[in-house]
């Protein structure tokens, strides 16, 4: 941690809290007050890419805790963003219940379905985990298409937009305060969690399994209970992806997209809180780098002798690999400790030394 | 009960399985010789097979040429992947490993895409496809073909292994690095020839997937087949992947017949391996022939 010289912490309470100074407090409030005038300025479009920023930020939140906190691994994460926003669809459908109320409840149920595969996850780590969670996504996809009572078989299922006392937020305008409420929640929730007790107990069982199981760390409740959290994080996240499509496909939540929610994780940070929304925010406009480069050369000679127009979404899967790959050799801390250098860079500027 | 159904499809699981055998056999080479787990070890077949489908239908090459040029791109192929992705990320965690290979994975099948397009393509003819008959089953030649290649590349292995001294210096080094490099081992260069076998031998799967079935991304689905059999065969054992590829495409064959006949699910082909592969992990996570790994403070 880099603090101004002089900065010292005299009490407990002060070296617990989330933003030790005065400054940062006022950025943060500052940052949400913006967000949430962001509706005002922005078009739908980008309103869309902030929506989709939020929930797939939220997702990958839930999958760092796992990783990056509890260095477990899941090759699965999509199968169970999926799972949520099936959930959410068929809670509201089948039981009348408001969206409002769906949508942690689908977290609920995503979370019960990813202890019964975090069961496993309790005996297995590393590579083992990752061969295991890869079972899982490829199980959980042929479930989707199976369960035509569940997610309405290849045809898909249609939700409704969310509700809260006869408010509609059925466009982007009104949704972005939704998705904003929740990834604040959770992203509040998430920090806090680390200082806790049990969030201690994740980054034990990460640095040293064996020194953590001789303190008295249950091994297999902590790597299940993380399993059962990240799936929760993964459930909420899917429920908000549903009802802002308004649409859920079977299709959707193949290994691609859960390699992208990997992806999120390693670019963001392995072990950030923030880094994970960074990460998502990196993921969202990566493609949107690609289809602008794209749109530049059109019509140029190396369009016409690439292909770029007609073959624009393997252009993007392959900005996604490689973009992991370049991060993992170049800057493995992701893109948290280059915000970190930026900050103190700029901090202390212009007597860096 | 339909034995000879029965029989038919436990003749293709054992013909599909050698094939599973080989490209298992050259993701453990890989994973003993330097302990990365290769997530990109189907798209050393969809590459090899592109490469040698393009050299016969653009070049015109004949099918040996084509073939040879594949053979040595694919050593090439292997190196380089090995020294600019794989050599940098040496002492990182396993996750930091594993993710990088995945990234190469989507890279090369996006790019397979980008290239020759999303459609199956088959191979120029090659060899005359006639009907054979073994034990009463009608077979086509090029399976049997297929079998022939796998056993022979089985047997190339365990030649290699045993006799030749590039062989004895790899598992040397899977055995102890520091050991190795002590009597004069190089363990990059054990590393960089890992690849290029591994690349090399899944290319000749990848293509004879391709002369039997035509080429398209559906190859890269053996590299994570390959994972229900390594995991049955137990990590780091070659025998145990050329006997956990048999088993899971006899298994994957036996699904579907149980399916066909009184289950009616659908989709038991491929989705059973990894049913079983759960199993395994729960019951048997070091495999049938793996080393269990003890751990000490």
């Amino acid at each position: 941690m880099l603090a101004p010289a002089g900065d010292y912490r005299t009490s407990y309470r002060e070296d617990m809290t989330i933003f030790p100074t005065r400054n940062s407090r006022i950025a943060l409030w500052l940052g949400i007050a913006l967000l949430c005038l962001a509706p005002l300025a922005l078009g739908r479009y980008e309103l869309g890419l902030l929506i989709n920023i939020g929930f797939l930020g939220i997702a990958a939140l839930g999958l760092n805790i796992l990783v990056g906190f509890t260095g477990q691994i899941s090759i699965g994460h999509a199968a169970f963003f999926g799972f949520g926003a099936f959930a959410s669809a068929w809670l509201h459908e089948v039981a009348h219940i408001p969206v409002a109320l769906c949508i942690p409840l689908a977290g609920l149920m995503t979370a019960a379905v990813g202890l019964v595969f975090g069961a496993p996850a309790a005996r297995l780590k590393g590579l083992y985990l990752a061969i295991a969670t890869l079972a899982a996504q490829f199980i959980l996809e042929d479930f989707f298409a199976r369960a035509q009572w569940f997610t309405g078989g290849v045809a898909g299922r249609i939700t409704e937009p969310f509700t809260l006392f006869g408010w509609v937020a059925d466009r982007e305008q009104s949704y972005f305060y939704v998705v904003l409420a929740w990834t604040i929640i959770m992203f509040v929730a998430a920090a806090n969690l680390m200082r806790t007790r049990d969030g201690r107990a994740l980054v034990a069982v990460r640095d040293h399994y064996l020194s953590a199981e001789m303190m008295g760390i249950n091994l297999a409740y902590y790597r299940t209970l993380s399993f059962g959290i990240a799936s929760f994080y993964a459930g909420i996240g899917g429920a908000l992806y549903a009802h802002y499509l308004l649409f859920v496909s079977v299709e959707a939540f193949n290994i691609l997209f859960s390699i992208q929610f990997l992806g999120m994780v390693i670019i963001g940070g392995l072990g950030s809180v923030m880094g994970s929304l960074m990460g998502a925010a990196f993921m969202v406009l990566l493609p949107e780098v690609v289809q602008v480069a794209a749109d530049a050369l059109s019509g140029s000679a190396i369009d016409r002798a690439l292909r770029l127009g007609a073959s624009i979404s393997f252009l993007r899967e392959m900005a996604i690999g490689a973009a992991i790959i370049l991060f993992l050799i170049f800057e493995p801390d992701g893109l948290a400790r280059r915000w970190r250098l930026i900050r103190a860079y700029w901090k202390l500027y212009p007597y860096s030394h | 009960m339909d034995w000879s159904l029965l029989l038919q499809l436990t003749l293709n699981g054992l013909i599909v399985g050698a094939l599973y055998g080989v490209v298992a056999m050259s993701f453990v080479l890989i994973y003993k010789a330097s302990q990365v787990v290769n997530f990109a070890q189907g798209e050393f077949l969809l590459v090899g097979a592109w490469v040698c489908w393009w050299l016969l239908t653009s070049w015109q090459l004949p099918f040996w040429a084509g073939f040879l040029v594949t053979l040595a791109f694919m050593t090439v192929f292997g190196v380089v992947l090995q020294v600019v992705v794989l050599r940098p990320l040496i002492g990182e965690p396993v996750i930091s490993v594993i993710m990088a290979t995945i990234g190469l994975g989507i890279f090369f099948q996006a790019l397979m895409k980008w290239m020759f397009g999303v459609f199956a393509q088959p191979f120029p003819p090659i060899f005359t496809t006639e009907r054979v008959t073994v034990l009463g089953l009608e077979v086509q030649s090029v399976y049997l073909l297929s079998l022939a290649i796998s056993v022979l590349i089985m047997l190339g292995f365990w030649w290699f292994f045993t006799f030749s001294r590039h062989g004895l210096a790899m598992r040397a080094t899977a055995f102890d690095q520091q050991v190795a490099q002590s009597l004069g081992v190089s363990v990059p260069r054990v590393f960089a020839m890992a690849w290029a076998i591994s690349a090399v031998v899944s290319a000749v799967a990848g293509v004879v997937v391709g002369v039997v079935n035509g080429v398209s991304s559906a190859l890269s689905f053996y590299g994570i087949k390959v994972f229900p059999a390594v995991i049955l065969g137990g990590l780091d054992s070659i025998v145990g992947a050329v006997l956990g590829g048999i088993i899971v495409g006899v298994l994957e064959n036996w699904a579907q017949y149980l399916d066909a006949e009184w289950l009616h699910w659908g989709n038991m082909y491929a989705i059973a391996p990894f049913y079983a592969l759960i199993l395994i992990l729960l019951i048997k996570p070091y495999g049938l022939f793996g080393t269990q790994n003890i751990e000490r403070v």
